[in-house]
């Protein structure tokens, strides 16, 4: 199953954010998207993951397959760092979390309270409930903030092998992940034009 | 959809205050509405009934607003609603989790109130299965606001201007079951109404419930 | 012959709504000073009631007005939830500050009309309660527009609550009468009532009904218009900012 988005138009609270934006992907294959802030990276994945419409264009995949990673990592801190992802896992399936919690070093963590863990330890929590899920295509948005370079080599090497596993990733980043391999989208020059006033009149945006 | 109702449970208890809390406020407000009205049996058994209905509602309303805040707040709402979960099963198990964490205790603490009321010996088993039967439809429906509130920043005023409304039918029937159990009299009807409604909400709320829930994550 | 949709564009909308406007402001100013004229010294005074009776030329055609304003946001939710056209979402927001005031002012007559025939201001007489209740929903789906700032999302979730409140209206109509069955007189106009009002109130009272209709209409039109104009200017500002 590949992944093919074209001429794609999306919008935040009513004003166009990006058009054409177009690409494809197949099993294997990771696609980085960059640009400044406020271009449209996080709105562009939330329109993938099926979260809010866009405004044109065509998505050929199926939305079953999506496994989103927000910025927020979806953690109870009332939970266990186990409890967390048994959760997740068992919404999506019931997949084992032990491959999980070793790809990213959380096994010494696994009954530590989700609200004790550090910023990094969170955030390497919410990487790994991706791997529980069992979907082919991770939209990961911005998935290194508040990383160490330990963990930023953990992530890269779990994408790796998720894409050797024949999955697909998009990920909105700024740093270099050490993914030589993937594509990259710069998102700067797919910036909307302004609506034209006649249109505008007649859908007032 | 288990694991859901399963992790809301474990969270509302080891949050504090998910079981508890409802359950005090109703004690509270009985004890206050006796103070209210005077210490006198005979009018605080008539209208222990009323009270009682008016409590439990209430009570449930406090907990509304965390039925979906809070998923909000860290981000697992998005992420559920991308999970292979209908949405509609989403809501519906959120419904249930704020009944057994609220709805069920004022049903099973009511006639111990009711006591305190001096409710009238015949009104116990109509109180008890009027608000078994009624409060589920009051989770759902409260569901239904807190779904449209749920982005908002002050959104637990509104919540309740535009929850108690849509509670009106199911007060009015469900404290006609108690009252007329209470007095002796014949109750089927209001009964049957009660049961209608409740079956009616359970059926067709969580698909706006959903919609709009949708709306609130775009 | 062109289609009904097209008046659904907001430019054509504002074109002819404006067009429309004054003649409809001129004609229901007109039936309401005839209607009222008409119905407070024209005609006789009831031999039961008195002339506590002409209040009926306040009451009725406002709380008929106040329950068909809500079937109209009824419809225009729909029309917006199946069509997305702006406009209509707009004018469901415009008619229901008007619908509220129209429920406040048959609430209000209602009393005064209530005291000196049952000697009291309120009674929970289950069409007052209806009303009292359908005051409770105006306010709430008012407060839900003011509260989301998105329009689009704001208008999704208010035409959901709106086909909601509207089943639990009916709902709760029936629950109320169900609850107590009440003082008020039977329905002052329908085509079966053998106890119909007599003739003489009758045609006074049909032209207020008529002058609160266009009353009605004239407000929303123009509350829309300022609607498409608010929304077209925080539309530009939001152009403006993007440069």
């Amino acid at each position: 199953m590949d992944m093919r988005v074209t001429d794609l138009s999306i919008a935040r609270g009513g004003v166009p954010l990006l058009e054409g934006v177009s690409f494809a992907l197949v099993p294997g294959q990771a696609l980085i998207l960059r640009g400044p802030n406020g271009s449209g990276k996080t709105t562009l994945l939330r329109t993938l993951a099926g979260l809010q419409p866009a405004l044109a264009g065509t998505l050929t995949f199926d939305s079953e397959s999506v496994a989103y990673g927000a910025h927020a990592d979806g953690l109870k801190a009332q939970m266990t760092v186990a409890e967390n992802l048994t959760f997740w896992a068992a919404v999506h399936g019931g997949a084992d979390i032990a491959p999980a919690l070793a790809a990213f070093d959380l096994q010494a963590l696994r009954d530590r309270l989700a609200g004790a863990l550090s910023a990094g330890q969170k955030r390497r929590l919410g990487l790994a409930r991706l791997m529980v899920t069992g979907r082919a295509l991770w939209l990961l948005d911005e998935p290194t903030v508040s990383l160490d370079a330990g963990s930023v080599a953990l992530f890269a090497a779990a994408v790796r092998r998720h894409l050797a596993g024949g999955g697909m990733a998009v990920i909105a980043t700024h740093i270099d992940l050490g993914l030589p391999e993937a594509a990259v989208l710069d998102l700067g020059p797919l910036k909307a034009a302004l609506p034209q006033a006649d249109d505008f009149d007649g859908a007032f945006l | 959809m288990i694991a859901l109702l399963r992790r809301d449970l474990v969270l509302a208890v080891r949050a504090g205050g998910g079981f508890g809390l409802g359950l005090a406020f109703f004690l509270i407000l009985v004890a206050l509405v006796a103070f209210g009205v005077g210490p006198g049996g005979a009018l605080l058994a008539r209208i222990a009934p009323g009270i009682l209905w008016v409590g439990a509602l209430l009570a449930c309303l406090l907990s509304l607003d965390r039925i979906f805040a809070l998923d909000r707040e860290d981000g697992s709402l998005e992420l559920l609603a991308t999970a292979p979960l209908p949405m509609e099963g989403i809501v519906s198990v959120k419904a249930l989790a704020h009944w057994i964490t609220t709805g069920l205790p004022l049903v099973v603490a009511a006639p111990l109130l009711g006591l305190m009321l001096s409710l009238p010996g015949p009104g116990y088993p109509w109180l008890f299965l009027s608000l078994l039967i009624g409060t589920p439809a009051l989770s759902v429906i409260g569901t239904f606001g807190a779904a449209l509130t749920v982005g908002l920043k002050r959104g637990g005023l509104l919540l309740s201007l535009i929850v108690l409304p849509l509670y009106v039918p199911v007060l009015i029937f469900g404290a006609e079951v108690a009252r007329r159990g209470a007095e002796g009299q014949a109750l089927q009807t209001p009964l049957l109404l009660l049961a209608g409604i409740t079956c009616g909400t359970l059926a067709l709320l969580p698909f706006a419930s959903a919609a709009v829930l949708r709306v609130n994550l775009r | 012959m062109s289609s009904l949709w097209e008046y659904a564009n907001p430019k054509k909308f504002v074109e002819t709504s404006q067009r429309v406007l004054p003649w409809v402001t001129v004609l229901s100013v007109a039936c309401l000073v005839v209607g009222l004229v008409w119905g407070f010294f024209f005609t006789p005074e009831d031999y039961r009631q008195g002339a506590t009776v002409k209040i009926i030329y306040l009451h009725v055609p406002s709380a008929l007005v106040a329950i068909n304003a809500w079937f109209m946001m009824l419809l225009a939710s729909l029309i917006w939830l199946i069509r997305r056209h702006h406009v209509s979402a707009l004018a469901a927001r415009a008619a229901a500050p008007v619908g509220a005031v129209m429920t406040v002012i048959a609430l209000a007559t209602g009393a005064i009309w209530g005291q000196p025939m049952w000697g009291t201001w309120w009674v929970w007489d289950p069409r007052l309660t209806s009303f009292l209740i359908l005051f409770l929903f105006y306010l709430g789906y008012i407060a839900l527009w003011a509260a989301v700032e998105d329009g689009d999302t704001a208008a999704d979730l208010t035409s959901i609550l709106c086909i909601v409140g509207s089943v639990f209206a009916v709902l709760s109509r029936y629950a109320v009468f169900f609850w107590n069955q009440g003082l008020h007189q039977g329905a002052s106009l329908s085509m079966d009532a053998e106890e119909n009002v007599a003739d003489v109130f009758y045609y006074p009272l049909l032209v207020c009904i008529a002058g609160f209709v266009l009353f009605f209409v004239a407000l929303v039109l123009l509350r829309t218009q300022t609607e498409i104009r608010a929304r077209r200017m925080r539309a530009l500002m939001a152009r403006e900012r993007m440069g």
